[in-house]
């Protein structure tokens, strides 16, 4: 009898794994296989039979692959519904290797792969990783040397002149040296609840909102009040985080010294003020339930801080309900411009596969076809001033979720403006420890001195080399 | 003489009501903490059957909603592969508890049925391994492994399981209540060789107590994130506590709650399944140990 | 005779060893090698900056003594046992209380099986997946608490994360779900072990159950006693799973649930091995103490031996 239940089990697993298999045969969608069909001949990548037959690819998530799978011609998917199944290119496979970032996972494998790549067996070696900008600088610093500088593979400025300039200073070296490109211009500003600012401001209009959050005291005294009508200013003090932190005079750490700025300070008291007047939370972001429950109407959340890529992906637009879903955002810069976010691709230092590397890189980030593309598929604010100015000329960049805005103009303008000179390979660690210990802060369960000392114990804990005091 | 068989009979009338309150009482307790424990899966296959805006927006609710097809649907579709990974789960777990307790029993054996001179010494030795936190040696253990060229390999997941210093301690408790060393004697004057004594007489003996901590074994190591997450890299080598993990952290892009749950449902299912399976199994062979002992 | 007896003893002892191969070799390779890199580790400054290797630099002691006067030690070795005994003792009550109705034969309990089935089922769901699931049902907006707002018990949402008792209750709670019911397992196969003449005949001579309870079970039942006494301390000390998602590696608020082996993951984040070293290395020295204060209290190697 039990072997029976066991057995009907096991027999009923397979026939879904198999009725799983036909369901990616049946359901390929017509237009991956069209469009990668025709380009395959044409895509003829000079792969001479020096270079290797796999190619490997360490990503976190699956956005890559799918930006691969759905733009690169002559990519064909194993699987179209799972595009990290990987595919081939040619006569090249594809193989993506996900780590996810959780608790460091993917920067470890990142250290544990890149060093000695070189000496690996040809299928094994990692040809392309990819980076965010948190932690970018530790990958494309030149003495590690794990990524290699673009001109090596044959890419030359001039190739990469359409990208904002902040996009190549991220991933620029001590030596001036370019070693990654991005196909994403991340800058961002703040996204209000229009609803919310007509009731208490008056207005919807994004330069006329703008007039109530142009500095912070002015956003400060704008918190009062939405908070006499219950509303939050923003769904937690994380939030605004990075656009403090985004617009410092010095970098975290300089010279192998922690440095804590004015404007992370002062972050640390509007915040204080805002969390004491039950005018914000202290909610994580992503599973925070304020945080979530803003994206909906009763959440009575004015505003958010994000670029292209949150308000598309991350506001629950495809919820029926949500704000974004009836197209009940605004966007406007806010007090300070920032940026958020943005994945690189770097060419892993001992590839085998240069030719077919150097051509992924550029038609992603800097194919003004493929990148248009990208923008109208996917929504992706895309890393091409053209592509941009394009989009912006006319109602193809309009956004429902925006209630028809057209963000681009504001978007390609605030990219511009992006520096990245106050950036420092410690960024994601020390914003990681900084948000906890000032949480604890917030609520009262520390003062700001003792936040202060653990935040330096949390920094001395990450990074052994850097002085704090 | 007749009193004394009134007072018993006495005495056993109020033992009876006594024994009913008795009863009650646990009856009561049991109930209770049998909704303490099954209270949490109840949640989550609530949750697994509703939709990630339903699980934003409006909290807990106590009947499930019609979304386990779609989000099971998501989860096969997703970019974690998912059944590869519970055939991985099914494989590792199941050669570490047949491993563990095979070799855990012959280790106990040898120190609870020969005498020789550094079996006092390899005892306590034993027992002081017992102390070693797993995670105290993982550094070591992951340089090792890297030396090996064993990183994306089972092995280093599996094989460690013959030194378990905590079955082979349960094992050896067990063996003194449970196997007399007479009939190994007897065994012998048979003229059996002290290989088929161990598999043929020993292990059989010992079946309750292997059962149990097979169980013990093969789902801790199912559950195992720690080693396993150093160790596997590829994607179709991953087990099921790396997937869950991705899910939850990896792509805020796709981030779908009903997923999230449905993922963790299907991952404990098959474990609850093979459970309830052995159960009777487990509970009537500590019961026959006992009776044994 | 008994010459030929204690020769043919001798030979069959040989099989001790022989038997012995399988587990020492494992051990030997997958846990005394790492050990012992570990244990050499923490004699040096060894650490990543970024890709770079700072070290291997002989220091001595520095790694021990840095984590006495800046590490707060103490203090994730107090969260850790409190914490601990937060899950246990009502673990340790509630398992043995169970255990004894289990296996008292006098009380006939109907559903015996349903019940053992039940409260086992706890251990078997993932330690993530148990604190991922406590901390969306304990979360400011989560269902436990808008049950008790809309009960009247709370006028407002109460933020369990952000107490440190509750945290700690909440943590120590999970870990007694988890693990109380394999516990009831391991002291009712210990009961089940008695002799059950032994209670027939104090069941005659009067015996109430309490009195059979704490006269005739508890001792007997003190080798496996011991045996869940140590290997919950040593699990406890080991504890890492849960706390790590519930407070995302924080042990928030203000580190007050951090306990030792997060510490440690922290210095593993950091790849920072010879602190990571020192820090094993004292996590090794506590788990001796520990486990051997817990053997000396019980003292059960003495009666065997003079059992013996």
């Amino acid at each position: 009898m039990k072997k029976k239940v066991l057995s009907a089990l096991l027999a009923s697993a397979m026939v879904a794994s198999m009725m799983a298999g036909c369901n990616n045969g049946g359901t390929n969608p017509a237009p991956s296989s069209s469009a990668g069909q025709p380009a395959q001949s044409g895509t003829a990548v000079n792969n001479d039979a020096a270079e290797g037959k796999v190619l490997n690819i360490q990503v976190w998530n699956e956005e890559f692959a799918s930006r691969l799978t759905n733009h690169y011609p002559g990519y064909e998917p194993n699987d179209a519904n799972n595009p990290t199944a990987g595919g081939k290119i040619g006569d090249v496979t594809v193989n993506f290797i996900v780590t996810a970032n959780q608790n460091n996972a993917y920067q470890n494998q990142l250290d544990a792969v890149l060093p000695g790549n070189a000496s690996l067996d040809a299928d094994k070696k990692t040809d392309i990783f990819l980076v965010e900008a948190d932690y970018a600088l530790k990958y494309v610093d030149a003495s590690a040397n794990v990524a290699m500088p673009l001109s090596e593979l044959g890419i030359s400025d001039a190739d990469l002149s359409k990208q904002y300039q902040y996009t190549k200073d991220i991933v620029t070296d001590a030596n001036g040296a370019i070693r990654g490109a991005s196909w994403q211009a991340c800058s961002a500003g703040l996204i209000y609840n229009r609803a919310a600012a007509k009731e208490v401001l008056g207005t919807d209009d994004p330069a006329k909102v703008q007039e109530f959050v142009k500095d912070w005291d002015t956003f400060n005294a704008t918190a009062a009040k939405l908070g006499e009508k219950g509303y939050l200013v923003e769904a937690s003090v994380n939030d605004s985080f990075r656009v403090y932190s985004n617009n410092v005079t010095s970098p975290w750490v300089k010279d192998g010294k922690l440095t804590i700025d004015n404007n992370i300070m002062k972050w640390v008291d509007d915040s204080k003020v805002l969390y004491d007047a039950k005018y914000t939370t202290t909610d994580p972001l992503w599973d925070g339930d304020t945080w979530k429950g803003g994206f909906y109407p009763a959440g009575k959340v004015f505003a958010y801080f994000g670029p292209a890529w949150f308000f598309n992906f991350s506001m629950g637009a495809d919820q029926a309900g949500s704000i974004a879903n009836q197209g009940g955002w605004g966007l406007t810069t806010g007090p300070q411009g920032f940026f958020w976010g943005g994945t690189w691709i770097c060419a892993a230092q001992g590839t085998d596969n240069p030719t077919l590397v150097k051509d992924i890189i550029l038609t992603m980030t800097t194919d003004n076809a493929v990148m248009k593309e990208i923008a109208q598929q996917d929504s992706d604010c895309v890393n091409n001033k053209e592509v941009l100015k394009e989009l912006a000329a006319d109602a193809s960049g309009n956004l429902a979720i925006l209630g028809g805005q057209n963000p681009y103009e504001m978007l390609a303008k605030g990219a511009e403006l992006v520096d990245m000179s106050k950036i420092s390979a410690y960024d994601q660690g020390c914003n990681e420890s900084f948000q906890t210990v000032f949480k604890d802060y917030f609520e009262g369960k520390q003062t700001k001195d003792e936040a202060l000392a653990a935040f330096k114990k949390a920094v001395k804990e990450k990074y052994p080399e850097l002085t704090v005091d | 003489m007749a009193d004394q068989t009134n007072m018993n009979i006495n005495n056993r009338k109020s033992a009876g009501a006594h024994m009913r309150a008795r009863r009650t009482v646990c009856y009561i307790v049991l109930v209770l903490v049998s909704i303490m424990c099954l209270f949490w899966f109840y949640v989550l296959l609530i949750n697994a059957t509703r939709s990630h805006g339903d699980l934003t927006t409006k909290g807990f609710t106590a009947v499930p909603s019609g979304y386990l097809i779609q989000n099971l649907n998501s989860l096969f579709h997703s970019s974690q592969p998912v059944l590869r990974g519970m055939v991985n789960s099914i494989l590792v777990s199941g050669l570490t508890a047949a491993l563990c307790v095979y070799f855990s029993a012959m280790t106990a054996y040898a120190l609870h049925a020969y005498d020789f001179a550094l079996k006092n010494f390899l005892f306590t030795f034993i027992l002081a391994i017992m102390m070693i936190p797993t995670q105290v040696t993982a550094l070591g253990f992951l340089q090792l492994i890297r030396g090996m060229k064993l990183e994306d390999n089972f092995i280093p997941l599996v094989i460690p399981a013959i030194a378990s210093p905590v079955v082979f301690f349960y094992m050896k408790q067990y063996m003194e209540s449970a196997l007399p060393l007479a009939l190994l004697e007897a065994a012998r004057i048979d003229g059996a060789g002290e290989i088929r004594i161990f598999n043929s007489i020993v292990i059989p003996l010992m079946k309750p107590a292997l059962a149990v901590q097979a169980i013990f074994s093969f789902v801790s190591s199912w559950n195992n994130y720690f080693t396993p997450q150093l160790i596997l890299h590829e994607n179709n080598k991953k087990t099921l506590p790396i997937l869950i993990a991705n899910l939850r952290s990896a792509d805020f892009l796709k981030f779908d709650m009903g997923q999230v749950y449905a993922m963790i449902a299907f991952s404990i299912f098959p474990v609850i399944v093979v459970y309830l399976i052995l159960s009777k199994y487990i509970v009537s062979g500590v019961a026959l140990g006992g009776v044994k002992g | 005779m008994s010459k030929v007896k204690r020769g043919k003893v001798v030979r069959y002892n040989r099989w001790g060893y022989i038997f012995l191969i399988p587990f020492m070799v494992t051990f030997i390779i997958f846990q005394l090698i790492p050990l012992c890199t570990t244990i050499y580790n923490s004699f040096f400054e060894n650490y990543m900056s970024g890709l770079k290797q700072v070290g291997p630099t002989f220091i001595g002691l520095e790694n021990y003594k840095t984590l006495i006067t800046e590490g707060d030690l103490g203090k994730y070795f107090t969260n850790t046992l409190i914490v601990w005994l937060i899950g246990f003792v009502p673990q340790i009550i509630l398992s043995l209380l169970l255990g004894a109705w289990f296996s008292d034969p006098s009380l006939r309990l109907k559903g015996q099986r349903f019940f053992k089935t039940v409260i086992y089922l706890p251990n078997l769901i993932m330690a993530s997946a148990f604190s991922m699931l406590f901390f969306t049902l304990f979360s400011d907006g989560g269902p436990i608490n808008s049950m008790l707002v809309q009960a009247g018990i709370l006028s407002e949402p109460f933020k369990f994360f952000s107490s440190i008792s509750a945290t700690r209750i909440l943590i120590g709670f999970m870990n007694f779900v988890m693990w109380f019911g394999n516990t009831t397992i391991l002291l009712m196969a210990g009961m089940m072990g008695i002799d059950p003449s032994l209670f027939e005949a104090a069941e005659v001579d009067g015996a109430t159950p309490r009195q059979i309870f704490w006269k005739i079970t508890l001792p007997l039942l003190r080798p496996i006693l011991v045996y869940v006494l140590i290997t919950s301390l040593i699990g406890g000390l080991q504890m890492f799973d849960v706390p790590q998602i519930l407070t995302n590696g924080e042990g928030s608020p203000v580190r007050s649930s951090m306990t030792l082996i997060m510490y440690l993951n922290k210095h593993l984040y950091s790849k920072n091995y010879g602190m990571a070293g020192a820090l094993s290395v004292y996590l090794f020295i506590l788990t001796g103490i520990l486990s051997f204060i817990v053997f000396k209290l019980t003292g059960p190697q003495k009666e065997k031996k003079e059992k013996k």
